[in-house]
């Protein structure tokens, strides 16, 4: 069984101390280690930003991507090997930003991979500038005057791109963190789990501090998770009250549920050598 | 009486079946034996505007598109406007005259041969859908050149449906008939089954031989998004996924579709992707990650001329340095350009190996006039280029000294290749500048050997490529001229050499098929004994020369060089070429 002393890296942190991407970590690796899933078999994929160095921080399979590409490298690794647990990692600018293209695709594909979005609503790596989730005028170096439009809703949009499983947390909240994660890799089908993450040095806005007033767990409501327009009505609450936990989640036939003809035959168990075209070619003559 | 040597052109609107017609009758001909090539010409629209097919059959081999027509099948007006000065003298057209009025002094040719067919009539009478007057023409076309009309109901009966089929075999059967009625023996041009290919043949695109040459490699996975004229590509692969236990995916851009490519490659999965110039900026930045992170990659890049859009459904080289410098940064690749179909399916085959066994990206450049041109061939064999995983750890379980690495440094660069799921292995990769294990690092001494390694795999490439065919040369060993190019120039440049051949000039001709790693010791012994050399691109700078010129330190002494979107014609080029001497 995998323990979080096996998790460990020897690469040193360099993440500001006290950052949100911590809670993170912890909690991805505890929910591993609560998963029971060998690290073998688990593949990191992350894109570009601090949340990136993941991949130098959990001792897993991993590939370090380029900027805003997490979604399709996460999507190739899964189709070619659908046994492994492939777990994407992106920032907010990475995912909301850079990669946003690829998000209701891979959303609406339901391929079973997870992805999980360090989400502190400001450019941390480049030392600060505004982002998607940045919220309406907020100040930073590319904005000195104030962000001018609203900031994007990815909670809303996973659930209009038909996300089978939509679920926000908090970093500050490790233990449900955790829990949430462990739902969200055990979801057959296209987690999608978006996560506050205070940027300590950036955010200067959105700090712990104002999390913590804000943030309360849908189940403490009694939210019911298959409802699907309730979920859409509560994406939208966003200011004195930030909802957190699962807004969403159905069962739903993944992509290649629709591709039978692969069922217990995945594409890297396929033979290479001996494929005979002949029949390709007679046909041509 | 001109016997098996013809160029027939169906001409009319998009939407009409033109490419659809002018291959049958292409297969026809081939299946009477004789040699032949088609090639599209087609407008960047659906309905109207103008498209035309050209199928060219010979009782010789021939390997490009000719330079003139003997017969036009002409669906509208417009198409005989466009193309009666390219018509032979003595060159005929069928037309309907129940649809195209032709006036003499419109037509200004009182060479031609008018032969009205009613090809609208046929289709009424038969109660058929408005698109089978092509049909009713291939069968006029037929008779004209009393030709075999079974062999031509071979074709459409395999070509379509059964009902479909009879209903066109009938259409082909009336203009048949109605043109043996009516112009029986009036046509110079005559068509026989012959044994010229000896063989059977056949007739496919370069897009068919590449995915056949992927099927055949093991490619499991391909990820595209539709660009003219790399799409065929996917509408082969899309249907054989079954069959063939692939994966066939649409991505939503071409940066999803190279992603998704290294992903697949990732976990050990040989995949590809195709695109055109557009999409391959796109994808630019993955290929420089498939680079940094030593994961193997087949792209195809079938080019179409200009910047931007240009001329989207023509055919040009303009893209050959941009293969081999995209992507920011410096890591080693292979470009190849194969020239023909078969160089398509065999290129294809060694891409694969290439990319596994120096885990880099192999860019497979191409296109259009390659890519949409029917080339006949024999058969391909299936076992001529092997398959060639690399270094590639295919156990279940990580059985090598201590922790794994993928990055591990080797002698020559190339570090075996564990798939993430292999037990006791942990792969982990990193497209910033990583350690053996894949860790991030920055490093000066570590990044400077990470560099040294992967450049070391270039040294080791290019010793391997010398057991390949990077280079051909056709035509005698000495000569007084010798023509440079790559590519889909191929064709016309193999029969312009046999035209002036025959007028008594001493030309060969050196085909590039490897331009990157460049075959330089190859090239110079070439160049070293030519006596003067002419390059021939489809581009305005003539990025051949500049390579040969940064590799060999060797200027060329002439450049024949065509950027209008049109491949060269055989006659055009070899008066060209004499132009120069």
């Amino acid at each position: 069984m995998v323990t979080l002393e096996d998790l460990k890296t020897p690469t040193k942190n360099t993440w500001c101390p006290g950052c949100g991407n911590f809670g993170i970590l912890m909690g991805f690796k505890g929910a591993l280690v609560q998963l029971g899933i060998e690290r073998d078999q688990v593949v990191l994929v992350s894109g570009i930003g601090c949340h990136g160095k993941m991949v130098n921080y959990v001792n897993v399979n991993g590939f370090h991507g380029i900027h805003g590409r997490v979604l399709p490298l996460a999507t190739g690794v899964k189709l070619a090997n659908p046994n492994l647990t492939v777990v994407g990692f992106a920032g907010d600018a990475d995912c909301y930003d850079e990669g946003w293209g690829h998000f209701s695709h891979a959303i609406r594909r339901n391929i079973d991979i997870t992805l999980i979005v360090h989400n502190n609503m400001v450019l941390g790596l480049t030392t600060g500038q505004t982002t998607a989730t940045s919220q309406k005028g907020f100040k930073t170096k590319s904005t000195p005057f104030g962000s001018i439009p609203p900031a994007l809703n990815p909670v809303a949009h996973a659930l209009v791109s038909n996300g089978t499983f939509v679920a926000r947390g908090y970093s500050g909240d490790m233990r449900h963190l955790t829990s949430l994660i462990v739902e969200a890799v055990k979801h057959r089908g296209f987690a999608f789990l978006d996560v506050l993450q205070p940027c300590v040095t950036f955010n200067y806005l959105n700090t712990y501090d104002w999390f913590k007033d804000r943030v309360y767990k849908l189940e403490d409501e009694g939210h019911d998770v298959t409802d699907k327009m309730k979920a859409l009505e509560k994406s939208f609450e966003w200011g004195d009250k930030i909802p957190i936990g699962v807004f969403y989640q159905e069962e739903r036939p993944t992509y290649l549920d629709g591709l039978p003809h692969l069922a217990g035959k995945p594409l890297v168990r396929q033979k290479v050598e001996g494929v005979d075209i002949k029949a390709l070619m007679e046909d041509l003559t | 009486m001109i016997v098996n040597k013809i160029s027939v052109m169906v001409g009319g609107e998009a939407g009409a079946g033109i490419t659809r017609s002018g291959f049958l009758f292409a297969k026809a001909c081939l299946r009477g034996g004789l040699h032949v090539f088609g090639t599209n010409d087609y407008q960047s629209l659906i309905r109207g505007g103008h498209n035309f097919y050209v199928a060219r059959a010979d009782a010789e081999k021939i390997y490009s598109q000719a330079d003139t027509i003997d017969l036009l099948l002409a669906l509208n007006k417009e198409t005989i406007r466009l193309h009666k000065d390219g018509l032979v003298p003595g060159g005929g057209i069928v037309y309907d005259e129940e649809e195209i009025t032709l006036r003499a002094e419109e037509l200004n040719r009182n060479d031609l041969k008018l032969y009205s067919v009613p090809l609208k009539g046929v289709v009424k009478e038969l109660e058929g859908p408005l698109i089978m007057r092509n049909t009713v023409a291939l069968g006029a076309a037929v008779a004209l050149v009393d030709y075999d009309l079974e062999i031509l109901s071979g074709v459409i009966r395999d070509a379509f449906k059964p009902k479909v089929a009879e209903l066109n075999v009938k259409a082909a059967k009336m203009g048949y008939d109605y043109a043996r009625q009516h112009y029986a023996g009036n046509f110079e041009y005559r068509l026989e089954r012959t044994s010229s290919t000896g063989k059977r043949e056949m007739l496919l695109t370069g897009s068919e031989a590449v995915g056949l040459g992927a099927i055949r490699a093991g490619c499991k996975f391909y990820a595209a998004y539709p660009m003219t004229p790399a799409t065929p590509l996917l509408h082969f692969m899309a249907p054989l996924d079954k069959e063939y236990g692939l994966i066939v995916i649409q991505a939503e851009n071409e940066i999803a579709a190279i992603n998704m490519v290294a992903g697949a490659f990732f976990a050990g999965v040989r995949s590809m992707t195709a695109t055109s110039g557009g999409g391959f900026c796109l994808m630019s930045e993955g290929v420089g990650m498939t680079g940094m992170t030593e994961t193997p990659a087949v792209i195809l890049l079938a080019q179409r001329p200009g910047p931007s859009t240009g001329l989207p459904t023509y055919s040009g080289q303009e893209d050959l340095r941009f293969a081999i410098h995209a992507s920011q940064g410096e890591f080693p690749r292979v470009v190849v350009a194969p020239g023909d179909v078969e160089e398509c399916f065999y290129k294809t085959m060694e891409a694969f190996n290439l990319a596994e066994k120096f885990q880099i990206p192999v860019i497979l450049i191409a296109d259009k006039y390659l890519v949409e041109s029917h080339g006949a061939a024999e058969l391909f064999d299936q076992n001529r280029i092997g398959i060639d995983r690399g270094l590639l750890l295919t156990e279940d379980e990580y059985m090598g000294d201590g922790e794994y690495k993928r990055h591990k440094f080797t002698e020559d660069g190339v570090s075996p290749r564990a798939l993430p799921g292999m037990r006791g292995a942990i792969v982990r990769t990193n497209a910033d500048e990583h350690d053996e294990v894949g860790y991030t690092t920055d490093d000066p001494e570590l990044t400077t050997k990470m560099v040294d390694k992967r450049f070391k795999k270039l040294d080791a490439l290019i010793k391997e490529l010398e057991n390949y065919e990077t280079t051909k040369v056709y035509g005698p060993v000495e000569a007084d001229v010798t023509i440079l190019g790559w590519g889909s120039t191929k064709g016309a440049i193999r029969e312009a050499t046999k035209l002036l051949g025959k007028e008594g000039l001493n030309v060969n001709y050196l085909q590039i098929v490897y331009l990157n790693p460049f075959p330089v010791a190859n090239v110079q012994r070439i160049l070293k004994s030519a006596k003067k050399t002419v390059v021939v691109e489809n581009n305005k700078t003539s990025q051949l020369s500049s390579l040969i010129r940064e590799h060999l330190l060797m200027p060329v002494d002439n450049k024949i060089l065509k950027y209008n979107g049109r491949p060269f014609n055989p006659r055009e080029l070899s008066r060209k070429i004499k132009r120069v001497l």
